[in-house]
Order: structure tokens, then C-alpha cells, then sequence
């Protein structure tokens, strides 16, 4: 989830956590320089950004005309990136937390329920990656096969599961996002409302595919009609393909029951 | 806090056939109803500064669909009461703090703007006018205080102008999703409070909050805040 680049004259500047805290250590490390010349002087260049805005795997008119590119313009374009430049500033200021990966700095900053001021925008970052992704031109349907199985199993029927997420989706109050998680402990498929930027990742869930409720998300084709949003997503934009392929990872982390084998 | 609601009684004449004997009970108790409030101006009164779609939209349908859902949570509590069912009286308290809550901010709301040539934002002489000097600073101070603390609110939620009637002093208050400002402090009376939801300004500001806070304070209504102001603190 985003790119990392570091630009690595920042080594020179910052106490990294295993250098003791003494930028003395790395000047007589010897690293070879990468580039000309007084490469890891002081006088280097700042940090240029930590994460980058990543795009989504389809044009943004490629969702209309049920979120459209106008829609995707500014969700994408300023909103998203909004957060990744937001996160990018925080970053710079804070030695320790540009070490982590995207996932491990929304659970770090998370902080068990009491969130770093970084968590908001990491967060939002990854969500938004996440959400992307979701969806793809030519969605809605159904899953097949394990999936859908699956999805019997935990929920009793495909229809079922449908109406618990458009239900969760409506009665979330304020900003937030609706999940399809694989519960870690439990070992099944729930839905979850989560509010702000929080993402079951938080507590070490598995989600397989979200919603954006926030407002921004919606407002400008559906104004306040947010019934309509959910049904055009889940009729045409989510993307069960994605949902598959992250399911059959999340089945290397998690036993979701012994495979049929036949007896001969 | 005048808060001016209209209300009406169901009658036993007004309902179905079809009800159970409790939900007939309840209403010849006399369930009260909300209905949603008139705006003191026409939609199209505060351009520029929020336009007329989204004060029509705001107005009928969120702020409606808050004081349909209320109606709704209030009588599913009636029932719930009198069937003794501890449980569900519990599970509706979000429901009833989330509509009744919007319900109650947005009428306030509506009182705080007015159209520029109705005096909108014209600021308070008085004893409000000396009160946020005193206790704020300066009317500049408050206005950049409360856009700030409205464009750092993550989510959606109502940045408060109140009054702390114990100490009679002014605070900026913010409240998350529709929490009235009473959730922040029993002694708080609301005196100003801008909506910060995404609704309220994003067909015409879209992701730019700060703008649509700068804007806002052309229309709002300082004669009100006023009269609560000196109601509370004669």
C-alpha cells in the first residue's frame, strides 16, 4: 500500500533506532556513496516523501456512471492526496515512525484505541488504497465458488450478507467505513462499521473489501441520497475478483477448515 | 436555549387499524412529535456564502430526515418502556442521541445564519461584544480559534461558540458526529454552532473546509447569540 522512498541522505541527519542515537556511528560506516560527492554531507537535500499517492487500477472515468470522474477527481485527487501529502509532513518531523511500512504505522499510530496524531492521516491513506482497489469497472454481482462459500457459510446466504452491509452502511452515524472482515480469532466473514479513519487492520482483522461513507464519498453524485451510493456499489462497483484473491491469502494466515479431500 | 419546535399530538383518530394494543396506549398518553422547523429565510437568502442548494438540500433532507428517524426512535422507546424491555430502551439511546442531536443542532443552526441584509454578520455590540473580548481576546481571535478548531475536526462533527452559565464565561467547544454541545459540559448553553459536517459545504466548496469557514461568518446571526447570551447572563 503506497510507495516508499526515502531519500537517503536523511541517513546522515536523523538518529536512527539502532544507531544509539550517534550520528557519529554512521559517518564511519563507509556507506558507499549513491550518488556524486559530499553525498552524505549535512548540507544534503531535505527528505522529498515518504509515500506516494498511488493511483487506482483503473482510469478515473472508468467507474461512471455510477461514481463518476468528476467524483473520483476530487476524492482522489484532492482528498487522498491530501492525506498522503498531510502524512508526508508529519513523517518529516518524526524520526521513528518513517521506519515502518504503511500497514505497521496504522497499527502502531493506532496505539490500541488511542491514536497518534499521525494515525488520521496513515490511516486514511491506506483505507483509501484499500478502497480503490475494491472496486473495478464492470462490478456488483456475485462471488463464486470458495467465496461464496464461504459467505454461505458465515452469513446463510448471499442475500443475507447483502442486506447486513447496505444495513450497516445506513445506520453508520457520521463519517466512517463499512468492512467485509475475516475475523482472525473467529475464523469467519463479518461486516463491521468502523468511524473516521479506523480499520479493523487496528486489531489484526483481515478486511477483505470497504465502503467509504464519509460524505466526500458520495456527495457530489448522490448528495444525500446515501441508500442509492450503497446499492450502485454493491450492484456495480465491488470488485468480487479482488475480494477472492484476498481471501485466498488471508487463508495462509488463517485455518478456514480442513480441504475436501476425496477418499479414493 | 429557546428552542423553537413544532410540536403535535397524535390522536387515537390519526392511527391505523392496524396497531397493537401498548403502541395505542402510548399515543392516547400522548406521544409528543417532532416536526421539522421553518427557515426564517429563503434558501437562496445567504448566497453567496452557502449557496441555495445546499441550504435546500440541508434543510429538506437531513435535517428532515433527523427529525423523521427521531420521531421514529422516540415512539420504538415508547414501545420499549412499556413493555419494560431494559435491553432495548438501551439500544435506541444511540439512535436517539444521533437524530434527536441533529435535530436539535440544526434547529439552532438555522437561528445562527441570517441573510446579510438582515444584519448577517454584523457583530455584537453589547454585552456579548465585551464578553468575547474579555474572555476570548479579540472577535478576530474567536473567529480564527473557532475555523481552526472546525478545519482540524477529523470526521464529522459542529464547532460551538458557548457559554459556560456556572462561571459566565465564553468557550470554543467541539462536538463529534451530532453530540450536543451539553455533551461537552451540563452547564454549556449553545451560542453559535457551525456545521462541519461534509454536507453543509461540499457542492459548493467541495474538500476546501477552510474556505466555507472563512465564508460563513458573513452570514451569521449575531442578534441571536446575543439574546441567548444576555437571557443567561442578566
Amino acid at each position: 500500500m503506497g510507495s516508499f522512498s526515502l531519500h537517503a541522505s536523511c541517513l546522515a541527519k536523523h538518529n536512527l533506532p539502532w544507531s544509539n542515537g550517534c550520528s557519529q556511528n554512521l559517518n564511519s560506516l563507509r556507506i558507499p556513496a549513491l550518488r556524486g560527492p559530499g553525498f552524505l554531507s549535512r548540507k544534503a537535500s531535505k527528505i522529498l516523501a515518504f509515500y506516494g499517492l498511488k493511483s487506482p487500477p483503473y482510469a478515473l472515468d472508468a467507474l461512471e456512471p455510477y461514481m463518476s470522474k468528476r467524483l473520483l477527481e476530487t476524492h482522489w485527487g484532492e482528498h487522498h492526496h491530501g492525506y498522503v501529502e498531510g502524512l508526508n509532513k508529519q513523517l518529516e518531523k518524526n524520526d521513528i515512525l518513517y521506519s515502518y511500512t504503511l500497514d505497521e504505522l496504522v497499527k502502531v499510530t493506532y496505539n490500541n484505541g488511542n491514536p497518534l496524531p499521525e494515525f488520521n492521516n496513515a490511516a486514511q491513506v491506506w483505507n483509501h488504497d484499500f478502497f480503490w482497489e475494491s472496486m473495478q469497472p464492470g462490478g456488483g454481482g456475485m462471488p463464486e465458488l470458495g467465496l461464496l462459500q464461504q459467505i454461505e457459510k458465515d452469513f446463510g446466504s448471499f442475500t443475507n450478507f447483502k442486506e447486513k452491509f447496505i444495513e450497516a452502511s445506513l445506520s453508520l452515524f457520521g463519517s466512517g467505513w463499512v468492512w467485509l472482515v475475516l475475523k482472525r480469532q473467529e475464523k469467519r466473514l463479518e461486516v463491521v462499521k468502523t468511524s473516521n479513519a479506523v480499520n479493523p487492520i487496528a486489531w489484526d482483522d483481515i478486511p477483505l473489501m470497504s465502503l467509504d461513507t464519509w460524505e466526500h464519498a458520495y456527495y457530489q453524485d448522490y448528495k444525500h441520497d446515501r441508500g442509492k451510493y450503497v446499492n450502485a456499489f454493491m450492484n456495480h462497483l465491488v470488485s468480487w475478483h479482488v475480494v477472492t484473491a484476498r481471501i485466498i491469502r488471508a487463508e495462509a494466515f488463517v485455518n478456514l477448515g480442513e480441504p475436501k479431500i476425496p477418499v479414493a | 436555549m429557546a428552542l423553537r419546535t413544532i410540536v403535535s399530538r397524535k390522536t387515537l383518530a390519526a392511527l391505523g387499524s392496524g396497531l397493537r394494543a401498548e403502541a395505542r396506549l402510548a399515543a392516547s398518553r400522548g406521544l409528543v412529535t417532532f416536526s421539522l422547523p421553518d427557515l426564517p429565510y429563503d434558501y437562496g437568502a445567504l448566497e453567496p456564502a452557502i449557496s441555495a442548494e445546499i441550504m435546500q438540500l440541508h434543510h429538506q433532507k437531513h435535517h428532515q430526515t433527523y427529525v423523521t428517524n427521531y420521531n421514529k426512535a422516540l415512539e420504538q422507546l415508547e414501545d420499549a418502556m412499556a413493555k419494560g424491555d431494559a435491553l432495548a430502551v438501551v439500544k435506541l439511546q444511540s439512535a436517539i442521541k444521533f437524530n434527536g442531536g441533529g435535530h436539535i443542532n440544526h434547529s439552532i443552526f438555522w437561528k445562527n445564519l441570517s441573510p446579510i441584509r438582515e444584519g448577517g454578520g454584523e457583530p455584537p455590540k453589547g454585552s456579548l461584544g465585551w464578553a468575547i473580548d474579555t474572555d476570548l481576546g479579540s472577535m478576530e481571535a474567536l473567529v480564527q480559534r473557532m475555523n481552526a478548531e472546525g478545519a482540524a475536526l477529523q470526521g464529522s462533527g459542529w464547532v460551538w461558540l458557548g457559554l459556560d452559565k456556572d462561571f459566565k464565561k465564553l468557550v470554543v467547544e467541539t462536538t463529534a458526529n451530532q453530540d450536543p454541545l451539553v455533551t461537552k459540559g451540563a452547564n454549556l448553553v449553545p451560542l453559535i454552532g457551525i456545521d462541519v459536517w461534509e454536507h453543509a459545504y461540499y457542492l459548493q466548496y467541495k474538500n476546501v473546509k477552510p474556505d466555507y469557514l472563512k465564508n460563513i461568518w458573513k452570514v451569521i446571526n449575531w442578534k441571536y447569540a446575543s439574546e441567548v447570551y444576555e437571557k443567561e447572563c442578566h
